[in-house]
């Protein structure tokens, strides 16, 4: 028998309690997820804080045993779903330590970092987090109505997310348009006059953060040709062979892509592609310049920097050079960023993370954290995943060892309720949340697409009381 | 990462009920609003020979291949599929539970599949493609014999192999504050 076998027998049956701010779709759950079942009092009981990959990925290891999907585990006879609770608003992590043994914080990221530079605030300059936020659907940038009438953008960043942003504004419609985008995103695309896209990095062509799979997306996009400078790639191929396989495989893709001479097909598609795309490397924005009426984006200043050191500790140096790139959109992809959710969690506002070891937080006891607010806002779903198995598996071990005690018998779900009815706040329940899912799926339909988002929450709470 | 794109693909709900299911999952995947635009996601890796008419797979002696799994604990676990399943699928469908294995669901959007063969077995596996080498760039412990299960059709010439489930994270705890 496995450990982690041998752990879960010990407790004899674990309530989960996720809560969630938004009961929206699982893809948009962020803020706070619950789930609680009843079951015998004495009981262990865990809340789980965010309805995200994390918050379920934990869930599952909990609960275990063949759940192999988030549905799954939301249906699950031991775990029940409270969305639209926001923790630190209706109801604090201290009310939640005292109805469960055991909370465990996967609220993810929901704010992102900032250039903090002048002209930031001007229009047409926005975060990758609200850019995407807007195609996504998110109800908080149903309002964004990006500006998409001028011919170059520029992305700050050069991790997945800055290539998901490139892909978005320069795809196809008719590839974007069988997608679950929302229908107000595919109009603006539809008109957008974007045909350039800069992906700009501080660093060179070999600290691009993001992965390869997400690379040849882009290098495969119907429709777009690459355009980079060689003198970029100045003795990258030299590297080459001291590289490890994932790092060597992106770089020769990037350097295929930037500089080698094109095979018949590839060149024929670059000769007829109307949209380009392409990384700048070595450049750190200075200041978003300003139009003549001083209202909008016409242009961004950079840096110009040089590499200093080798391998992991290579730096970026500024070199005094300075460099005005045209553009009319400015979208920063540097990074999410994690928020403090209550004051009873502590938080380390520099890396933006709550202070953990192996998840447990520190200095809390029943406190545990996992996903990007136990890590940092990077890394991929396995990455996650493998991490949210580690927290479930720490406080498995607490409960196995007394550390976490259990013996108490805590009200779990049912003193939460009380609680959030006495407030006036009605949870979404997963079947409810399951509505909503259903009456998307059916307006995408009529459209081709496998949803049509709701983005209102006003009208996804109607559906689901309905 | 963006969180989202990819909590979009594995996000889409479809049970492991019929075979429909890899179809169904492979074409929402394909289609969220960031997915895969690559071929490779929209093609099933492997045909799945079945009786639409029944759930029931007709059980036939001489039809199925026998395959070993050396799981996380060291032990050796046998299962029997059908040509044409996926180890991936075959895995699924015998229950066996590999920690967060296939987490994708076979839409080349992860590594948690990730499987390692002796040489003689990896050679007779068929072509990998650039969108399976690319996910396995993200494997942990990833070998010259490693491949994504979901990727790799059985057939009767893969009789009596043993694939490997290697670790999915890394025995060394990284350090005390969660800062990768």
């Amino acid at each position: 028998m496995s450990t982690h076998k041998a752990a879960l027998c010990k407790v004899q049956i674990l309530k989960l309690f996720l809560t969630s701010a938004r009961c929206v779709r699982i893809t948009r759950f962020y803020g706070v997820c619950g789930l609680s079942t009843s079951t015998p009092a004495s009981s262990p009981k865990v809340c789980i804080v965010g309805g995200g990959p994390a918050g379920f990925y934990t869930a599952q290891h909990l609960v275990k045993n063949v759940i192999n999907t988030f549905t799954q585990t939301a249906q699950h006879a031991r775990c029940s779903f409270h969305g639209n609770v926001r923790v630190g608003k209706d109801v604090t992590v201290e009310e939640l330590q005292e109805a469960y043994h055991a909370v465990v914080l996967s609220y993810g990221a929901e704010g992102n970092r900032t250039m903090g530079v002048p002209g930031e605030d001007l229009a047409g300059v926005y975060s990758a987090k609200d850019f995407v936020g807007w195609y996504n659907g998110l109800p908080r940038n149903r309002e964004l109505r990006p500006d998409l009438s001028c011919e170059t953008a520029v992305i700050l960043g050069q991790g997945n997310v800055a290539l998901d942003v490139a892909r978005m504004l320069l795809s196809p419609i008719d590839i974007l348009k069988k997608t679950d985008i929302t229908q107000h995103a595919l109009d603006a695309l539809a008109e957008s006059s974007v045909r350039r896209v800069l992906i700009v990095g501080r660093r060179g062509p070999l600290q691009v953060a993001c992965t390869i799979k997400e690379l040849r997306e882009m290098v495969n996009l119907p429709g777009t040709r690459p355009e980079m400078e060689a003198s970029e790639f100045e003795g990258i191929a030299e590297t080459l062979k001291s590289l490890a396989r994932p790092r060597k495989r992106l770089t020769e893709l990037l350097l295929k892509a930037a500089i080698e001479t094109p095979g018949e097909e590839e060149l024929e598609k670059r000769n007829r592609a109307e949209r380009a795309w392409g990384f700048r490397f070595l450049r750190r924005p200075l200041e978003v310049l300003p139009s003549t009426d001083l209202i909008r984006a016409a242009g961004i200043r950079l840096a110009v920097n040089r590499l200093e050191g080798d391998g992991e500790g290579v730096r970026a140096v500024a070199t005094g050079e300075v460099e005005d790139v045209e553009c009319g959109l400015v979208i920063s992809s540097i990074g999410y960023k994690s928020l403090p959710i209550d004051p009873a969690v502590p938080f380390d506002a520099r890396k933006a993370i709550i202070p953990n070891t192996m998840g447990r937080v520190q200095q809390t006891a029943g406190l545990y954290c996992s996903g990007w607010v136990k890590r940092g806002p990077t890394g991929v779903i396995a990455t996650t995943m493998n991490d949210s198995f580690d927290t479930a598996r720490t406080l498995l071990q607490d409960i196995g060892k007394g550390t976490l005690d259990v013996s108490t018998v805590k009200p779990g779900s049912q003193g939460v309720s009380a609680l959030l009815e006495k407030r006036g706040v009605k949870p979404v329940s997963f079947s409810d949340w399951e509505k909503i899912d259903s009456e998307e799926t059916r307006r995408g339909e009529t459209r081709g697409k496998p949803r049509e988002k709701m983005l209102d929450v006003g009208e996804m709470l109607q559906v689901a009381r309905a | 990462m963006a969180l989202m794109t990819s909590a979009r693909r594995l996000f889409h709900v479809s049970f492991r009920e019929n075979s429909l299911r890899r179809t169904e999952a492979l074409i929402s995947a394909t289609n969220t609003t960031s997915g895969n635009l690559s071929l490779a996601g929209q093609r099933m890796a492997c045909i799945r020979v079945r009786d639409f008419s029944t759930n029931a797979q007709p059980l036939r002696a001489d039809n199925k291949v026998t395959v070993h799994f050396i799981n996380r604990d060291g032990e050796k676990i046998s299962v029997k599929g059908s040509p044409g399943d996926s180890l991936l699928d075959v895995i699924i469908d015998q229950d066996l539970d590999f920690d967060g294995f296939g987490a994708c669901e076979g839409t080349l959007a992860c590594s948690t599949c990730h499987l390692i063969f002796e040489e003689d077995v990896y050679n007779k596996l068929g072509p990998i493609t650039d969108e399976e080498m690319d996910m396995l760039d993200l494997a942990y412990g990833l070998t010259d014999t490693s491949r994504l299960g979901c990727q790799i059709c059985l057939t009767r010439s893969l009789e009596g192999m043993t694939a490997r489930v290697p670790e999915s994270v890394a025995d060394i705890r990284q350090s005390g504050d969660g800062s990768s």
